[in-house]
């Protein structure tokens, strides 16, 4: 590695906007957007070394793990970086039309950017305990950022978001200092490397998972997203759905695959599946009978997140080999997927709301029919969210379906097709208001500023996920292809 | 919460902590010796300080403790978002007032007398950014409204000054082609102490900032808001 | 090694208790109170595990219960605030 850290500064740029928003309060547009585009750009590089050397590592402090702390990002962190940098970006674009009072834009960026830095610190740290650290920023900035329209109601759920949070974190931090106990070490990789199952390894998984389950809002501990994430302003509730409950995901992923491989047991994974399942059920069958499009969108999350929880008993009964790797890459796809989609209808959410004064779903139609594009946004986000083709998630729950028949686990396969059967139609009970016979604006775009990174998330989820998905095989250095 | 749930809530949680006390057992039993003392002490000539948690804290695991220090920002500026300033308590009598006036210069020094020590014995930034944090309750609790910070735009450079020079700190041995946070022997007592003392500043004001509990500035004094 | 035992024994009955507290109380400050029991358990854990009898204790574990020391500290004050914004919409 040269002179340039480029995993450090992934962190240390964001941080540093966080500083100069904070300290410089009258340029905070400005100066936030730079920070935003720096960032992408940075975390973009990060992905395209880690495609050409698949795995980059530096020590921070320059002395090693044991001792040091290091930063690691491989295919899956890579992929993540890169989600977060594209929908932070089309966020951040979108927060300087949707939040156009000062004060508010004041409170908005810092602590947005220091979620973000946060959260790339979260996807490249190597140690146990410095995620402790991320995870606290992470939930701390946005309890504070989902509080920030300031009503009672969202002050309320992002208060007991907090908590939850806090109740995660510590049985999470409990697990670690067990570990550190039996170990003697925090780093991820030499941990992967000692560990041996039994009671001590066994209980440290559990308040690991246990904890970060909770901030993943994984069934039935998804109690405090909807309100939290229904009443935060627009683009918070995108950065809260599509990034920060994927950065608890992931890290549940990365110590069930990699930390605690030798300990997980087939019987939890199927635990893990058997919430999966209903958390798709449940979060569906809320999200078709939720009143308020936001509300809509946060129950299709606790949904979306159960699917991804179903790939665990897949991958526990699949050996490696081509079916694995095809299983492991269709996971990452569908979370990327809801990642973009989910970011594009709440950003569109939160235009219907500001241009009707409302979002309840059964008296949309006028206000759908006079943002054509903000409508088309829902429409593609809906087919994400779905999984019709030719999206990202058509193509994650193929490999869902053909692994399940392939394991001989057909019971994940009606689930599937209900929740996908669900999907459909909360996703046209919205899309059925906007085809009244009211009369259609000539203009496509009504607001570029915030319409149009909303279209472009949603456009990624459908067609570039969804069409040109095989290097993400590469990118995660895995075998087979769509 | 009926009584009948509580009592399950407590004999479950009873056995939680049964489970936990034999886990522990069993972690101390499967445990290595050394654990990262040895390495720990080994390096540590080489860190810059001779206390051997200040080297963790600002040398081996600086990362951690400049991450620590954005969510300290980070709930200021939370706390800042939800609400302005309240205005405070009713000025002091003449003998609290005394008191005080004698209370907090001392804090200050001892604040001071914390940060040099933490080097090479118990203190540190920590200990002495709480001790400046306490010297602005007690202001605060004496009717200063302000609880001693300086004006609106100065306090928000206090609070993000620890971070600053951390960063600013990591990107120059960067530059220096070390490494982030790589500290060159020779002159990792003085950035350590220069880290430290803008941490302890940044630590103080934001305590005390978060004591007063909302933003400061054109709000202190007039009624809140409905 | 039984004094490290009843050290960080206590600390897991402290997290315990925290825990209990934590799901049977509504009331904020006594959820927060029960938190940061929790917290004070895990730190009791690894300042027990610390020590080496006659050498110096490993000095890796005191320093993550500083820096935890900080990070509950900010979730408190952070989540007080949000208690006091709420009890102020209350009285309005």
């Amino acid at each position: 590695m040269g002179v340039i850290d480029w995993l450090a500064l992934a962190v240390i740029v964001p941080l540093i906007g966080a500083l100069a928003v904070t300290a410089l309060p009258s340029r905070v547009r400005g100066l936030g957007l730079f920070a935003a585009c720096a960032t992408a750009v940075i975390a973009l590089r990060v992905t395209l070394e880690v495609w050409q050397a698949a795995l980059l590592r530096s020590d921070l402090g320059g002395w090693g793990a044991p001792l040091g702390l290091a930063l690691q990002a491989d295919g899956l962190s890579a992929a993540l970086l890169a989600m977060t940098a594209l929908v932070g970006l089309a966020i951040s674009i979108s927060a300087t039309g949707y939040f156009r009072n000062d004060d508010q834009s004041r409170h908005f960026w810092p602590l947005w950017l220091l979620l973000w830095a946060a959260l790339n610190g979260l996807l490249l740290a190597a140690d146990l305990f410095n995620l402790y650290v991320t995870l606290e920023l992470v939930g701390l900035t946005a309890a504070a950022l989902g509080a920030l329209t300031g009503t009672r109601a969202a002050v309320a759920a992002n208060l007991r978001y907090l908590l939850v949070g806090l109740l995660g974190s510590i049985s999470y931090l409990l697990g670690v200092a067990l570990l550190y106990t039996a170990y003697g070490t925090l780093d991820m990789t030499l941990l992967a490397e000692a560990m041996q199952p039994g009671p001590v390894s066994g209980s440290a998984l559990v308040l690991m998972v246990g904890g970060l389950a909770l901030k993943a809002a994984i069934f039935p501990l998804h109690f405090w997203l909807p309100p939290a994430h229904a009443n935060a302003p627009a683009p918070v509730s995108a950065v809260l759905s599509a990034l920060v409950v994927k950065a608890a995901f992931y890290l549940i992923l990365r110590l069930w695959l990699d930390v605690f491989a030798p300990v997980v047991t087939p019987v939890a994974s199927d635990l893990l599946g058997i919430l999966g399942a209903l958390a798709v059920l449940w979060g569906s069958w809320r999200a078709l009978r939720a009143e308020r499009l936001k509300l809509l969108a946060a129950y299709s999350t606790v949904a979306q997140i159960g699917y991804l929880c179903l790939f665990f008993p897949l991958l526990q009964a699949t050996p490696e080999g081509t079916p694995r790797d095809d299983l492991m890459a269709a996971l990452v796809l569908m979370a990327l997927t809801h990642g973009f989609a989910k970011a594009g209808l709440f950003l569109a959410a939160g235009l219907v709301q500001q241009s009707a004064g409302h979002d309840r779903i059964a008296d949309l139609g006028g206000t759908a029919q006079h943002l054509p594009a903000t409508t088309f946004t829902i429409a593609l986000a809906g087919t994400a969210l779905i999984g019709l083709p030719p999206s990202g998630s058509f193509i994650g729950k193929w490999f869902l379906l053909s692994s399940a028949v392939a394991t001989g686990q057909w019971w994940w396969i009606p689930v599937i097709m209900a929740g996908t059967l669900l999907a459909a139609a909360y996703v046209f009970r919205v899309l059925g208001r906007a085809f009244n016979l009211e009369p259609t604006p000539r203009v496509f775009v009504t607001q570029a500023r915030t319409e149009v990174p909303a279209l472009l998330l949603a456009l990624t989820s459908v067609a570039v996920l969804g069409l040109v998905a095989s290097p993400l095989w590469r990118l995660l250095g895995l075998e087979g292809g769509p | 919460m009926t009584r009948a749930a509580s009592l399950l809530i407590a004999l479950l949680t009873a056995l939680f902590a049964g489970v936990l006390l034999w886990v522990f057992h069993e972690a101390l039993a499967l445990a290595p010796g050394a654990r990262l003392a040895e390495s720990a002490m080994a390096n540590l000539a080489a860190t810059g300080v001779s206390n051997p948690v200040t080297a963790v804290l600002l040398n081996y695991r600086a990362y951690d403790t400049l991450l620590e220090l954005a969510v300290l920002l980070a709930a200021l500026l939370g706390i800042w978002s939800l609400s302005t300033a309240t205005p405070g308590f009713q000025p002091a009598g003449a003998v609290l007032w005394g008191m005080v006036g004698w209370v907090v210069p001392l804090l200050i020094l001892t604040g001071g007398y914390l940060l040099w020590v933490g080097g090479h014995a118990p203190g540190g930034a920590f200990q002495a950014g709480a001790l400046l944090g306490a010297a602005g309750v007690v202001l605060r609790l004496s009717g200063d409204a302000t609880a001693g910070l300086p004006s609106v735009a100065a306090q928000r450079w206090l609070a993000v000054c620890g971070v600053a020079a951390f960063v600013g700190v990591g990107l120059a041995t960067m530059a220096a082609g070390l490494g982030f946070l790589t500290y060159p022997s020779a002159w990792a007592k003085w950035l350590i102490l220069l880290i430290e003392t803008a941490a302890t500043m940044a630590i103080g004001a934001t305590l005390a900032a978060a004591y007063v509990g909302g933003r400061p500035g054109s709000a202190l004094g007039e009624k809140r808001r409905p | 090694m039984t004094a490290q035992f009843l050290y960080g024994g206590a600390g897991m009955i402290l997290f315990a208790l925290g825990l209990w507290s934590f799901l049977v109380h509504e009331p904020l400050l006594r959820k927060l109170i029960a938190l940061n029991i929790m917290g004070g358990g895990v730190f009791h854990l690894l300042i027990a595990i610390a020590e080496r009898g006659d050498q110096p204790p490993d000095p890796v574990p005191h320093a993550l219960v500083l820096t935890g020391i900080v990070v509950a500290v900010s979730a408190t004050a952070l989540a007080l605030a949000m208690g006091r914004r709420l009890e102020d919409d209350g009285r309005d």
